[in-house]
């Protein structure tokens, strides 16, 4: 049996363990360096040193993410002898098929290291879907709230301050439990969010290809086709093919992220809508006698990336914290997932003896968090300089 | 501090060249600039944006930024070298012996504090006055400005000010310690001519009042004319003509100063007759600039081989008051000798009534207070407008900001409907039509030019897929390559290269993107096109191949153009028909001859008299409107222009006060909305006389 | 001025009406109210018995109806049974049913029991919001005049070396949510094990294992520096990044105004020029961001509560929701809700006050 790793092996081991996201990051890098002129903002980015910082440790743990199954020593669900929060270095039992704990395990006996690169799978997955989801809902009702105005705007703008009054956490107590999934509201939530990347898809194309009525049936039509085919999936469980489907837990989660975070994304598009709005650009359409769809969709929407891109960055950040903060209260995906929140959560009650197991993952979450606000920063900096 | 001898220069500037400093590489914004301004003195800097004039000022302010470095030469003020002075004694300096006035009178005033503390806290640091004498001093320097009721202006935030206002406040704070010079860069740009005219009045007087010696920028060679007394102009970084005011308006030396004075419309000029001459080319990038004169490219007595060599020095100019040129050429130039390139063209024939409003009015009802509530105001935006435009002709809407001319484009695009009266496009009335109910071939045939062209254009699509749009949606052509056709032919149409098709907005200069933008409202035939301040965000050189461009088309097209303005010197030239505006009132319609002649109504001859005209052989009547417009949400009573007019006396019986005047036909068409007597008008003396020869 | 408080007033009351009603909503659900008749009758209930008891209990009407009972607009539901004992809502245990009130909800300061700290909701939840206004108190303490000064001190010179510095501060600690820094701060200064305190402790520096508490449960009693300091921490920290980001991005964005470079080139001194001139237009924004910190901070009071067992209103809300007491649960989320929407207000108004463009003459 080997002996106890000291700290500069088990640096050693990790960075070996880690050769494929080394790998990637360098031709990452390499590439865009090279064609950084050629990239427009994304290019740009590279002209920050704030920038490249956040974009290296964000694009470090969507590799991690990416590679997980090659860079994780232990399949993470599984125990590891009998022995209580092994220490980091600690040797694995024999038989194992690594024969170190790099980080430690936790009171399972289960490997912290494996974990946080599998919980890394979990977050980076969620946190981008859901963002995703919250900015289509907000656009598809920030376009209109801001371009038109009136009662259409007073009622939106009241419906989503509601949803901000509500304590978050407080929102996740009451929608996040294992009781409402009897009553199908997370259904009837997802019936309703989940319906609006459909609705915005639809709108851009009808918008764009109005005056020509073939291609505009075929494009939406696909679309269409193809949206409801997963909505059915995703919402209701129902695909016929099998293809599209989340777990009720999963979804529940999704779905209270989504319905927090789209509020805020509602704000923001209004607010710039607004200021967009009296450019004459718009007016030109207007007077062009294009239908508001298309003014909101192509001639706003386009010129408002620059802020809304940004966002997007600081939100994937903001809701990375949402999901810890789930699985910090139990309320995440399973009690069992390897996800950072619900291990922080299991690690805590141990904290102030064996601190591994919780900072591990704690300390996982605050540098993807980080990398996503200095990206975002590098961003806005850039963006700005035109 | 050290002596100094008032029969030195106040400022001198010598060789100086100011950079800026991006990543990728050194900007140099002015090079090799020399300048003297004597004591009292009044020097205007002039030139087209980027030219280097502001940068110029600022850096006698020593405040360029932190990419802005001054690389060579001196500026000398009272003899000290301000180049090399520290902070410390720099902040001496500023505000109390040097002191600027800005462009944008509303963003340089702290919107958090009250203008008394503003002005007070001037003579507080650099006197170390006591409080209360300096707020006294503050009463009396606004009442000097002409500023009505000083106490309540003292105790007031600046968003409380109109613009004019604010601009008397930013000019009494520069005087509050009377410096010794005085820097304004572009003062008046912001404001309505009427304004305007007030301003300047009250800059030269105060010059004059206090010995202040001024530097002036601003790209207004009119303005120049009107203020000062010596001046240098700037192209692309550099002075290539300095001297006295007459001698350089009369006795140009440089081909650059020639070619800015033929591209302005002065009296005399005519679309037809004489038009403009537009300079060719465009302005060179900082960065591009040709070997040898900057002015090179674009200049009528280019020789290669010489022009181009090497730098050129500032030549003196023998016999004239501190005049010199920075051409080679100056002397050989035959500078008496009449354009070349001058081709008068036909003039378009005027065909059958196109356009036709009867009794148009539109109101709109605001909610004041800004959390809502309390009582529904009416703006009367437009009141009673009738008139008709014919095919092929130009019929200019003349008034300054809040006269009601966007709210009628509006509503003649179809963006608002009207509250009342009638709107006939070919016998067809779309008064209440909104846009979307227009049918496409109506909503083609009225199309607009925008004022702004860094906004007019979608800055994330490229030119040839917004012209195509328009084109998709005009109907235009049966597929995809003949819409691409007929792009490239819009854009030669507008005389842009057809590789512009593929760029970005961003990538073209203001010029360039105000073309795409009237190529695509040409793009579905449009019979009618309003063109709201098409030139006024455009550089004197490019306004006229813009104006031009727009009457090439109109001549081919037989377009009817209402060209929105408050330009009366564009208006003057290419116009056939005029309607002046004032508070949502027509007070003035007639062929453009009736209205620039006498009787006028009184409004148009003081906007008409507040024009500054860059010709030495005009004489302009002055006539300074007292005030600022009213405001449109509470018009004055009786006759819009009663709180403003000089000529309200001769209306026997406060009629002005209580009446609207009726419109008074005149002879050949010529209204005119004024209760003067017809022996007054008759008497009235036209506003712009050639001086005697 | 009024009209606009008054108008601001009832749409908070419309916005609370319906927040109230949603929590009411979730919280009775029907598998939640199945939960509490088993855990009140018996675990072995039968689904015909549990209806029975749901019925008796008033939880058989409508929800609406319900709702208005709570709220004290709809009479308390009444029960006689075989026996002829009337039970009530509004019929306290033991008293005479003839003398009770018809009418008793939130509004006549009935909030209900809870069923698990046995006690009125309004007693509780009063003694445990004074123990959160201890520690809200020190976080606003620690957290505003830090994150202004770092914010104005980055804001004023864009691009230098402090700016960096503290830019790269501020948004560290925006990245780090409580349940990180609890548990960094924990493991450095709070374990015997490992981070400060067996060092501190080896060197004879403190007597104690750990240098600062890892709970605050004894600072319910008595607040001191060392119990009280980790939790105050982990919850300022996040704050003072995102408000002092804030402030930057306000002060960069004044700084660039014209009217600085209009003070700068009057003579006034760099000094005066942000305090006098850049101070208070770029407090306007922050201010807001303040005031909308409150909805926020509850998180962090939730989760440091929660961590370092400090029994406040936060491990309180987390305590009803963890153990299906509705009564309790309901009154925390009034009180949240109140709480957020009297900042809301108070920013409103704050707003109109800083900003002379828009205080109405």
């Amino acid at each position: 049996m080997p002996d106890m790793l000291s700290w500069p092996m088990i640096i050693g081991l990790m960075v070996k363990q880690f050769w494929p996201v080394w790998a990637a990051l360098v031709v990452t890098f390499v590439v865009s360096i090279r064609f950084k002129r050629r990239l427009g903002l994304y290019g740009k980015l590279f002209d920050s040193p704030v920038g490249m910082v956040g974009f290296a440790i964000v694009m470090f743990w969507v590799f991690t993410a990416v590679f997980a199954p090659m860079i994780q020593t232990l399949p993470p669900l599984d125990q590891f002898g009998s022995a209580k929060n092994p220490l980091p270095g600690a040797p694995t039992p024999d038989g194992s098929p690594y024969p170190f704990f790099l980080l430690g395990g936790d009171h399972l006996a289960r490997d912290v290291f494996s974990r946080m690169v599998a919980g890394a799978r979990q977050v980076l997955i969620i946190a981008p879907a859901a963002t995703t989801f919250a900015f289509l809902v907000g656009i598809t009702l920030g376009l209109p709230a801001g371009y038109f105005g009136g009662k259409l705007d007073t009622g939106l703008s009241f419906l989503a301050n509601l949803v901000l009054a509500f304590p978050v956490i407080l929102l996740f107590y009451l929608l996040v439990t294992p009781e409402i999934r009897n009553t199908g509201i997370p259904i009837y939530l997802a019936a309703v969010l989940f319906i609006f990347p459909v609705i915005f898809c639809v709108v851009l194309l009808n918008g764009r290809y109005r005056t020509n009525p073939p291609r505009r049936n075929l494009y939406v039509g696909v679309t269409l086709v193809f949206g409801l085919w997963a909505y059915s999936g995703l919402a209701f469980n129902m695909d016929p093919l099998g293809v599209w489907g989340m777990e009720p837990n999963l979804l529940n989660v999704f779905v209270s992220v989504v319905f927090v975070n789209a509020p805020t994304v509602f704000r923001i598009v209004r607010g710039i809508v607004m200021d967009i709005k009296s450019r004459d650009y718009v007016a030109a359409g207007q007077t062009r006698g294009e239908t508001p769809s298309y003014i909101m969709m192509w001639e706003i929407l386009p010129n408002a990336r620059g802020p809304l891109i940004v966002d997007f960055c600081l939100r994937i950040g903001y809701t990375t914290i949402l999901l810890g903060t789930l699985g910090f209260f139990g309320l995440g995906v399973s009690p069992e997932s390897p996800d950072w929140g619900s291990t922080i959560n299991a690690g805590r009650k141990i904290l102030s003896m064996v601190p591994h197991p919780a900072v591990v993952p704690a300390l996982a979450l605050m540098s993807l968090v980080l990398g996503l606000n200095l990206l975002a920063d590098g961003l806005r900096e850039e963006s700005l300089k035109d | 501090m050290t002596t100094w001898d008032p029969s030195q220069p106040i400022l001198e500037i010598e060789n100086l060249s100011i950079s800026f400093f991006t990543r990728l590489r050194e900007i140099p914004a002015v090079m090799d600039f020399s300048a003297k301004v004597m004591a009292g003195e009044a020097m205007g800097l002039v030139g087209e944006s980027g030219c280097g004039k502001s940068t110029v000022a600022l850096a006698v302010m020593r405040d360029l930024g932190k990419n802005g470095k001054i690389v060579a030469g001196k500026i000398k003020f009272k003899g000290r070298d301000l180049v090399t002075m520290d902070d410390e004694e720099l902040r001496h300096i500023r505000g109390s012996e040097i002191a600027m006035i800005y462009q944008e009178p509303m963003a340089s005033l702290n919107p958090a504090m009250k203008i008394g503390a503003q002005l007070a806290e001037v003579p507080m640091i650099h006197q170390a006055m006591p409080k209360d004498q300096a707020w006294a001093l503050a009463r009396q320097i606004v009442a000097d400005v002409r500023l009505p009721d000083p106490d309540r202006i003292l105790n007031a935030y600046p968003h409380q000010l109109s613009g004019g206002q604010q601009q008397r406040i930013v000019i009494a704070m520069a005087l509050m310690s009377k410096p010794a010079l005085l820097i304004l860069d572009e003062p008046t740009t912001a404001l309505d001519v009427t304004v305007e005219a007030g301003i300047v009045d009250l800059v030269k007087d105060l010059g004059h009042k206090y010995g202040t010696s001024m530097l002036f920028i601003s790209h207004n060679l009119g303005l120049i004319m009107d203020v000062c007394d010596r001046l240098c102009v700037m192209y692309s970084g550099e002075a290539v003509e300095t001297g006295n005011v007459t001698e350089v308006f009369d006795m140009m030396r440089h081909p650059y100063t020639q070619a800015l004075f033929r591209s302005i419309p002065l009296p005399g000029a005519d679309k037809n007759s004489r038009p403009l001459i537009s300079i060719p080319g465009n302005f060179p990038l900082p960065h591009e600039r040709p070997n040898g004169c900057n002015f090179g490219p674009r200049c009528d007595y280019f020789e290669a081989g010489r022009c181009n060599a090497g730098d050129i020095a500032m030549d003196p100019i023998p016999g004239g008051d501190r005049h010199a040129s920075r051409c080679l050429k100056w002397a050989e130039i035959d500078w008496m000798a009449p354009p070349a390139a001058r081709v008068s063209k036909p003039k378009s024939p005027i065909g059958k009534v196109v356009l036709k409003m009867e009794e148009l009015k539109k109101y709109y009802a605001l909610s004041s207070g800004a959390f809502g509530g309390g009582a529904k105001k009416v703006v009367k935006a437009n009141e009673t407008l009738s008139f008709e435009a014919r095919e092929g002709e130009t019929l200019a809407i003349v008034g300054e900001s809040g006269c009601g001319k966007s709210t009628f484009a509006k509503v003649l695009m179809g963006l608002e409907t009207a509250t009342s009266g009638s709107i006939m496009l070919f016998d067809e009335n779309i008064q209440s039509t909104p846009i979307q109910k227009r049918n496409v071939d109506t909503v083609s045939s009225v199309q607009m030019v925008f004022q702004n062209p860094f906004d007019t254009l979608n800055p994330s699509m490229s030119v040839g897929r917004q012209i195509v749009r328009a084109l998709e949606v005009f109907r235009q052509g049966k597929s995809d390559a003949e819409r691409e056709a007929r792009m490239l032919e819009l854009l030669d149409l507008v005389k842009l290269p057809r590789a512009f098709a593929e760029r970005m907005p961003r990538q073209l200069s203001g010029g360039q993107k105000q073309r795409v933008g009237i190529a695509r409202a040409f793009a579905g035939g449009a019979k009618v096109v309003v063109a709201d301040e098409p030139v006024s965000a455009l550089d004197v050189s490019v306004q006229a191949a813009v104006t031009d461009l727009l009457m090439d088309i109109q001549r081919e097209n037989k377009t009817t153009l209402l060209f929105i303005s408050h330009d009366l010197s564009i208006v003057r030239y290419l116009s056939d028909r005029v309607l002046v505006m004032y508070l949502g009132h027509v007070v003035e319609t007639g062929t453009t001859d009736q209205v620039f002649q006498p009787p006028y109504h009184p409004y148009t001859e003081a906007l008409l008299s507040a024009v500054p005209i860059a010709d030495t052989k005009v004489v302009r009547k002055r006539i300074v409107l007292e005030g600022d417009i009213p405001s449109a949400v509470n018009p004055p009573p009786g006759c819009p222009f009663q709180t403003r007019c000089r000529w309200k006396s001769q209306v026997p019986g406060g009629l002005c006060d209580r009446e609207m005047p009726p419109m008074r036909m005149l002879e050949g068409g010529h209204q005119i909305k004024c209760h003067l007597g017809a022996e007054v008008l008759a008497g009235m003396e036209p506003v712009i006389k050639a001086a005697a020869e | 001025m009024l009209i606009f408080v008054l108008r601001r007033l009832g749409v908070m009351a419309l916005t609370a009406l319906v927040l109230t009603f949603v929590v009411f909503y979730l919280t009775n659900l029907q598998p939640n109210l199945e939960k509490l008749a088993r855990s009140e009758g018996s675990v072995r209930m039968t689904e015909e018995s549990v209806k029975v008891w749901l019925a008796e209990n008033g939880f058989a009407k409508p929800v609406v109806y319900r709702y208005g009972e709570w709220l004290g607009v709809v009479p308390g539901w009444t029960h006689t049974d075989e026996k002829g004992t009337t039970r009530g809502r509004c019929i306290p245990q033991g008293s005479d049913p003839a003398e009770a009130a018809t009418y008793c909800g939130v509004l006549q300061g009935n909030w209900g029991f809870s069923t698990v700290f046995k006690n009125p909701v309004l007693d509780e939840v009063a003694g445990k919001l004074g123990a959160t206004g201890w520690l809200m108190m020190w976080v606003m303490i620690v957290m505003v005049p830090t994150s202004l000064i770092i914010g104005i001190i980055a804001g004023m010179r864009e691009g230098s070396r402090t700016d960096r510095v503290l830019s790269t501060f501020s948004i560290a600690s925006t990245a780090t949510p409580e349940y990180v820094s609890g548990v960094i701060l924990v493991a450095l200064l709070a374990s015997p094990m490992t981070g400060l305190s067996p060092l501190l402790n080896e060197w004879g520096v403190i007597g104690s294992k750990t240098l600062f508490q890892g709970s605050a449960t004894s600072a319910m009693d008595d607040i001191t520096f060392w119990n009280f300091f980790l939790p105050v921490m982990t919850i300022a920290l996040y704050g003072i990044g995102y408000i002092a980001r804030m402030t930057r991005a306000s002060m960069t964005e004044v700084m660039t105004q014209q009217y600085i470079r209009t003070a700068r080139l009057k003579g006034v001194r760099f000094r005066d020029v942000v305090i006098r001139h850049a101070l208070r237009n770029a407090l306007i924004a922050p201010f807001t961001v303040i005031m909308l910190q409150f909805p926020w901070l509850l998180n962090g009071v939730v989760v440091a509560e929660s961590l370092f067992n400090y029994k406040g209103f936060g491990w309180t809300l987390v305590t009803a929701a963890g153990n299906n007491d509705i009564d309790m649960l309901l009154g925390c989320s009034v009180v949240a809700v109140i709480v957020v929407l009297v900042t809301q207000l108070i920013s409103d108004i704050g707003y109109v006050f800083l900003n002379p463009r828009i205080r109405l003459s």
